[in-house]
């Protein structure tokens, strides 16, 4: 499962993620870290199975969570499937179906933007 | 024994008639041979939906009153080539517009007026005694328009390259963007769908032919302009009603920082008259073979890198100098099949009858570069060389005496062979010693070094400086040994006449 991670300037300095590793034991896997002096908004990954005990653990830390069920939207009116999404996606969200349609598995998505600026029909937004 | 077109549209007319679209016929063929399919299959329809920029539309306003002679244009800030009698005007696709830019510009354009959609008009003209009016500002929808009709130079493209970079920079392009080091390759075209591949020699395709154009019956009005039969890349000139069409086959489309264009969709029916247009039509995407190209070098001739076909390419991978790299379309084989079974549902409705066409497409090639009088400086003809460079584990100190000695701004540094590591200006130098920051070269050195070819044209070196707000780059041959340098001042000397060597 994806989580926003939203930390305050105050809470910032401390090593946060790896408290909760070491408390948690989960598989924590960055995707992206965005931090400046107001504050920092990481993307992480975690094991569904984990999710509960991770995010309980990063609020405890005073940490805002966001969970990223769908982290990018398609309007499919605009989608005119032709997946130049497909080959500019660094975690393979985007595949053809044997009709030739794209279709895309949000799992995988790491909020990277690659698939919007490229997207010809703007199809795709980040969603929050 | 063959089969004429009338006698295919009789069978259209009594609901006799067998059509298959190209996807289908390769099978038929396969099991059939040639000649089962010819006398099993009449018509074969084919498709494709791809961005087409050479395209556009003829609209005519009827005239205001009192009357003006529109001399500029703008249809929801697009501008609109006036060029023609008062209130005639060309919409083409790639215009992008005044006050949004790169996002959205003339196939946007086209596509609101197919969908229904009002667009904003704009005109002004200088007034004369029968067209006295000046300025004209309207909303208007296509049921305004007298007549609204797409008229596209170049369309269809038998087949297209494949486009790749190895560069090390992402490439924005109307391929879609080409990430640096071989990482992706992007196609189009619809392979065994494709309608000129169906039919390679124009057997049954010509002026005259009656097609599937964006939804609408439209028809091929000769070949398209860079026409290339020779080397497979055929192209046509088409025209339909705006009117008529629809807005799932005309969709106005931007590439991220190269502008805008139009996605047609465009079918052609191919009667199948005789054994050897069959053969034709069950061409498969692994007998359509292209070329990938590396679009990391920006002339018009672009290395090579390699022969794929259509079936390598719709696989999702291929393999470029011993690497695996991803493959996706920049059309869409989904909306190229829709095409296709419209067109495949129209013959069978009895909606479309077929067309023989009264001139051929030629089979000559034809397709010429530019001629260009001004010729072309390089950089070697312009870049100053034997320069100064120094070595990374020189100290800050001796490369700030080195710069004042030589009198220069930058600085490369260079292995011990000669090849370029990174590059130091007076600017690094001066911040290190106001920070009172004490070491070697390389600790204070910018290692991602934008750097050019001799051989690139002198536009390339300043699009790369204005590109990366830089004020020089080392010049290095192909083993990336720094042979000179090329700045910004170099390039203005040449406005102002001096300093050409």
């Amino acid at each position: 499962m994806k989580i926003i991670l939203c930390f305050n300037s105050q809470i910032i300095k401390k090593p946060l993620i790896a408290e909760v590793i070491l408390e948690t034991g989960a598989l924590v896997n960055i995707n992206k870290a965005t931090i400046d002096i107001t504050g920092g908004e990481l993307i992480i990954n975690v094991p569904d199975e984990d999710a509960k005990k991770v995010i309980k653990s990063f609020k405890s830390r005073g940490v805002d969570i966001i969970t990223l069920e769908k982290p990018i939207v398609r309007t499919d009116e605009e989608c005119i499937h032709c997946g130049v999404c497909i080959s500019v996606c660094p975690t393979n969200v985007f595949r053809y179906e044997a009709d030739g349609s794209v279709s895309m598995d949000h799992k995988e998505c790491i909020q990277c933007g690659a698939c919007i600026t490229a997207c010809p029909h703007n199809a795709l937004k980040l969603s929050r | 024994m063959g089969k004429t077109v009338e006698e295919i549209n009789q069978k259209i007319r009594d609901g006799s008639v067998h059509v298959v679209t190209a996807e289908e016929m390769t099978a038929i063929v396969e099991t059939l041979g040639p000649e089962g399919a010819a006398k099993e299959v009449d018509v074969v329809t084919t498709g494709t939906f791809g961005a087409m920029c050479s395209s556009g539309a003829i609209l005519n306003f009827g005239h205001a009153d009192p009357p003006i002679k529109m001399q500029k244009l703008r249809l929801n800030d697009v501008e609109a080539y006036t060029g023609l009698a008062a209130v005639d005007a060309y919409i083409g696709a790639t215009q992008v517009s005044e006050s949004r830019g790169m996002e959205y510009g003339g196939g946007h354009v086209i596509e609101e007026l197919v969908s229904g959609k009002s667009v904003v008009l704009r005109t002004t003209g200088s007034g004369t005694d029968c067209y006295p009016l000046k300025n004209v500002e309207t909303m208007l929808t296509i049921e305004d328009l007298n007549q609204a009709i797409m008229i596209n130079p170049r369309n269809a493209y038998q087949r297209y390259n494949a486009a790749t970079n190895t560069s090390d920079q992402t490439m924005h392009t109307y391929m879609g963007p080409l990430l640096p080091d071989l990482g992706n390759v992007i196609y189009t075209g619809s392979g065994a769908l494709s309608p000129l591949s169906n039919d390679p020699t124009y057997a049954t395709i010509g002026m005259g032919t009656r097609i599937f154009l964006c939804g609408a019956q439209g028809y091929i009005i000769g070949e398209g302009t860079q026409h290339d039969p020779k080397n497979n890349m055929g192209t046509l000139m088409v025209k339909g009603n705006l009117k008529e069409m629809n807005s799932e086959f005309v969709k106005g489309a931007s590439f991220h920082k190269y502008g805008t264009t139009l996605y047609v969709g465009l079918g052609i029916p191919i009667p199948i008259l005789n054994e050897d247009i069959a053969l034709c039509t069950g061409i498969s995407d692994a007998e359509i073979k292209t070329e990938v190209l590396d679009y990391g070098v920006q002339r018009r001739e672009k290395p090579v890198l390699g022969e794929v076909t259509y079936e390598e390419l719709k696989s999702g991978c291929i393999e470029i100098n011993g690497k695996e790299v991803r493959t996706s379309a920049i059309s869409s084989l989904y909306v190229a099949r829709k095409v296709a079974e419209s067109l495949k549902d129209w013959v069978l409705k009895g909606e479309f009858m077929l067309t023989t066409p009264i001139e051929g497409l030629s089979t000559k090639p034809r397709v010429k570069p530019m001629r260009q009088t001004g010729g072309l400086l390089l950089v070697k003809d312009v870049m100053t060389a034997g320069i100064g460079t120094i070595k990374p584990d020189i100290s800050i100190e001796e490369a700030a005496k080195r710069i004042i000695k030589g009198q220069f701004n930058h600085l490369p540094v260079v292995s011990d062979d000669g090849r370029l590591m990174g590059i130091i200006t007076t600017w690094d130098v001066s911040k290190a010693v106001a920070l009172a920051k004490r070491g070697r070269v390389e600790q204070i050195m910018t290692r991602k070094v934008v750097a050019v070819n001799p051989r690139d044209p002198i536009d390339i070196a300043a699009r790369k400086l204005e590109q990366h707000n830089i004020s020089a780059l080392p010049v290095i041959d192909a083993k990336r040994k720094v042979i000179g340098i090329i700045t910004s001042e170099d390039l203005s000397k040449l406005l102002t006449g001096g300093g050409h060597k």
